[in-house]
């Protein structure tokens, strides 16, 4: 039943793995979608503003100002990005740590998501480079600054994407029928997973960490020395809301590919992950409090920001944590749905309030990004997905993995 | 004239020796680095009249265009990528005050901390300089700085951070920075930070009533290389007044101390719990998977 019929390279034969690349690379299925209609012209659009970017420089085609010098590009597509992008180094601790085999069957496609977000918002990084060419400075030759937050997250960055791409290589060495190779590289999966978790918990409240400095620059509801432990934390079920939602849309996507005993296990996955998130949350919205009362903010909430925190807390905080703790008692699927979408809109906000809305809040020209910040930012997600949606269809994501994998234990 | 094995370690134990000596013997030499002191520049804004020539002077010896604007009170004037120093007016409750404003060269730079590829760079002599051979564009200095005093060229396809450097170039050359050469006034000196404070004091004390009793810089972030007498407190000047006595990269410390404990502690106890668990799925009898 499970051994669905698909291409496989032969490994002793090159000549026709070159010819299998070839044939895998062209595009297959139906080319008018609503999704490629929608994708195509934002991708063109956003290659034709890379270009201008690089000719007329950062200015060209971005709002940023002289005192609000890191907006859109890395307030949500870094540092959001890579917190969505924290379901992979939580559910591998789950499996592979723990060893809770519920949750295998969506491991390959949570760490190939996390995988490709991280290459992706690296290669955002890239764009809001004002000297690109330099960026490999910081990982050879002799201009290590290692009393930087960033220098930290830079090589945080490139090891973990190599971790991901080890921990996802044995479905890359299924899918090309590499047996020995697939032998090799799942023998280094528990070794990789505990490097990328180790790697994940300090770049995630790294990120948090890079703000530290600008301890005057944010507003005083947002900024805490305790910003880089809340950034940890909330990637966790910021990473599990993204898997929630996520393995819900590739339920449907997908759904050819998904054998039956998984389409029925994925309501049980769900429910996990949902307790998980709302104790995670639970953990954030205490340490939260403590962070208010203890900073004696309370001047603060009668302005126009503090009604924003009270946003922020109330309608994206603690309504997400309810449902979640409701939903997991009632079993209710479509609860836990909502509520994960409420989560990442709250991660969304979160992290612009720290990076953008509440950075400089006091500036005389606000920092409002331009539509075409939005648009490459769309751009970058897009073409991500269209990577995702190409390897999905091909690789053994989330079908069962080839037959000889199975003999060969 | 072969280098057999017996003395290439023979050589190797006396190189090895005069290094274990020579760091024994280094205690001189410590000396001789805890003796360099910064240069700094002190900046008498009561004698300050706004003439601007250190601007022009600045604008002249950096190749960058001439101011246009002239200082006036009410209008806020800014450093950005086309200018390093700007000189403002302010009304005050001792009347009209002019004050200067360029980069504070802190004795602990947050820009310096904040770069990870040692663009920015606090030298041995005192001033704070950019090296465009290393900077790769992030802007994290900017974010950094407490006193916003890092500025991108956002319209050039190969941007550069503009920023006063106290013509580190000139003071290597034993030189002095070209606004305390120009300045008509003689409201800004140029000097060793330590003495440029007994000079600051000794005007404070000799001139009751002409000064606050506060060398702006003296403790600011930690300490900063420009120093600054005013005859108002500095909240009427425009400063930013929650600018906080230690330094900034202090701020951050703490987490990057706390990187090393985590990566040397994390990777043990996440393999422990992994043969932990291992274990437990064995006795259920481990048909799955």
């Amino acid at each position: 039943m499970s051994n669905i019929d698909y291409p496989i390279a032969k490994d002793n034969d090159s000549k026709s793995i070159f010819k299998f690349l070839v044939s895998e690379l062209k595009p297959r299925g139906k080319w008018i979608t609503p999704f490629n209609v929608i994708s195509i012209p934002i991708m063109l659009l956003g290659l034709i503003l890379i270009v201008i970017r690089f000719w007329k420089g950062i200015g060209s085609i971005t709002n940023l100002t002289q005192d609000v010098p890191w907006g859109l590009w890395i307030g949500f597509d870094v540092v959001t990005g890579v917190a969505f992008a924290g379901g992979a180094y939580v559910l591998t601790f789950m499996v592979y740590i723990l060893n809770m085999n519920k949750y295998h069957s969506i491991v390959r496609i949570t760490v190939l998501n996390g995988f490709l977000a991280y290459l992706f918002y690296a290669g955002a990084l890239l764009l809001d480079l004002g000297r690109p060419w330099n960026v490999i400075n910081p990982i050879i030759g002799n201009n290590f600054g290692t009393s930087s937050v960033l220098f930290l997250v830079a090589w945080h960055f490139l090891l973990y994407m190599i971790a991901q791409l080890i921990e996802f290589s044995p479905t890359i060495a299924e899918w090309l029928g590499a047996k020995r190779a697939r032998r090799i590289l799942s023998g280094m999966t528990v070794a990789t997973v505990i490097f990328g978790i180790t790697l994940s918990t300090l770049h995630q409240s790294g990120l948090g960490a890079l703000y530290l400095m600008a301890k005057d620059k944010i507003h005083p509801l947002w900024y805490s020395e305790f910003i880089p432990i809340m950034f940890f934390i909330s990637s966790i079920f910021a990473g599990l809301s993204m898997v929630i939602f996520e393995g819900s849309i590739s339920q449907k996507v997908f759904s050819n590919q998904i054998n039956e005993k998984h389409h029925r296990s994925h309501d049980d996955i769900l429910h996990g992950l949902s307790k998980i998130c709302s104790v995670a949350m639970f953990a954030y919205f205490f340490l939260k409090v403590i962070v208010f009362i203890h900073g004696k903010h309370w001047q603060f909430i009668n302005t126009p920001m503090g009604y924003w925190y009270l946003v922020e807390m109330i309608g994206f905080v603690i309504l997400p944590m309810l449902l979640f703790f409701s939903s997991y008692r009632t079993r209710n699927i479509l609860m836990i749905k909502l509520a994960s979408i409420i989560t990442m809109v709250g991660i969304i906000i979160n992290r612009l309030n720290v990076t953008v809305i509440g950075f400089r809040w006091d500036a005389d020209i606000r920092y409002i990004p331009s539509w075409m910040e939005l648009v490459v930012t769309l751009a970058v997600i897009f073409t991500e997905l269209w990577i995702f949606r190409w390897v999905v269809n091909r690789m053994p994501v989330l079908r069962e993995s080839p037959s000889w994998v199975n003999e060969e234990k | 004239m072969g280098l057999n094995r017996r003395s290439f370690f023979k050589i190797l134990g006396v190189a090895g020796a005069t290094l274990a000596v020579g760091k024994s013997f280094g205690a001189p030499q410590k000396k001789m680095e805890n003796d360099i002191e910064f240069y700094g520049m002190l900046y008498d804004s009561t004698m300050c009249g706004g003439c601007q020539s250190c601007e022009i002077a600045c604008a002249e010896a950096y190749g960058l265009p001439k101011p246009t604007d002239e200082p006036k009170i009410g209008v806020l004037r800014k450093t950005d990528e086309n200018r390093r120093v700007v000189v403002n007016d302010y009304k005050t409750s001792k009347g009209e005050v002019y004050i200067r404003k360029q980069c504070m060269h802190c004795n602990e730079p947050a820009c310096a901390a904040a770069c990870l590829t040692q663009a920015m760079h606090k030298t041995l002599e005192g001033p704070v300089i950019w090296r465009g051979n290393k900077c790769m564009g992030c802007r994290y200095c900017m974010v950094s700085c407490p006193f916003d005093v890092p500025k991108f060229e956002y319209h050039s396809a190969n941007p550069k951070i503009q920023k006063c450097d106290m013509c580190y170039d000139k003071i290597k050359g034993c030189g002095i920075p070209i606004c305390a050469e120009i300045c008509p006034a003689e409201a800004i000196i140029f000097g060793k930070r330590r003495d440029l404070i007994k000079e600051a004091r000794r005007r404070i004390v000799q001139n009751p009533g002409v000064y606050v009793d506060e060398i702006y810089g003296e403790h600011e972030a930690g300490g900063t290389g420009f120093l600054y007498l005013t005859p108002t407190p500095i909240n009427e000047l425009g400063f930013n007044s929650a600018i906080q006595k230690s330094s900034y990269p202090e701020l951050s410390k703490g987490f990057l101390f706390s990187v090393p404990t985590i990566f040397v502690l994390l990777p043990p106890i996440l393999l422990g719990i992994h043969e932990a668990t291992k274990k437990n799925q064995l006795k259920e009898g481990g048909e799955n998977e």
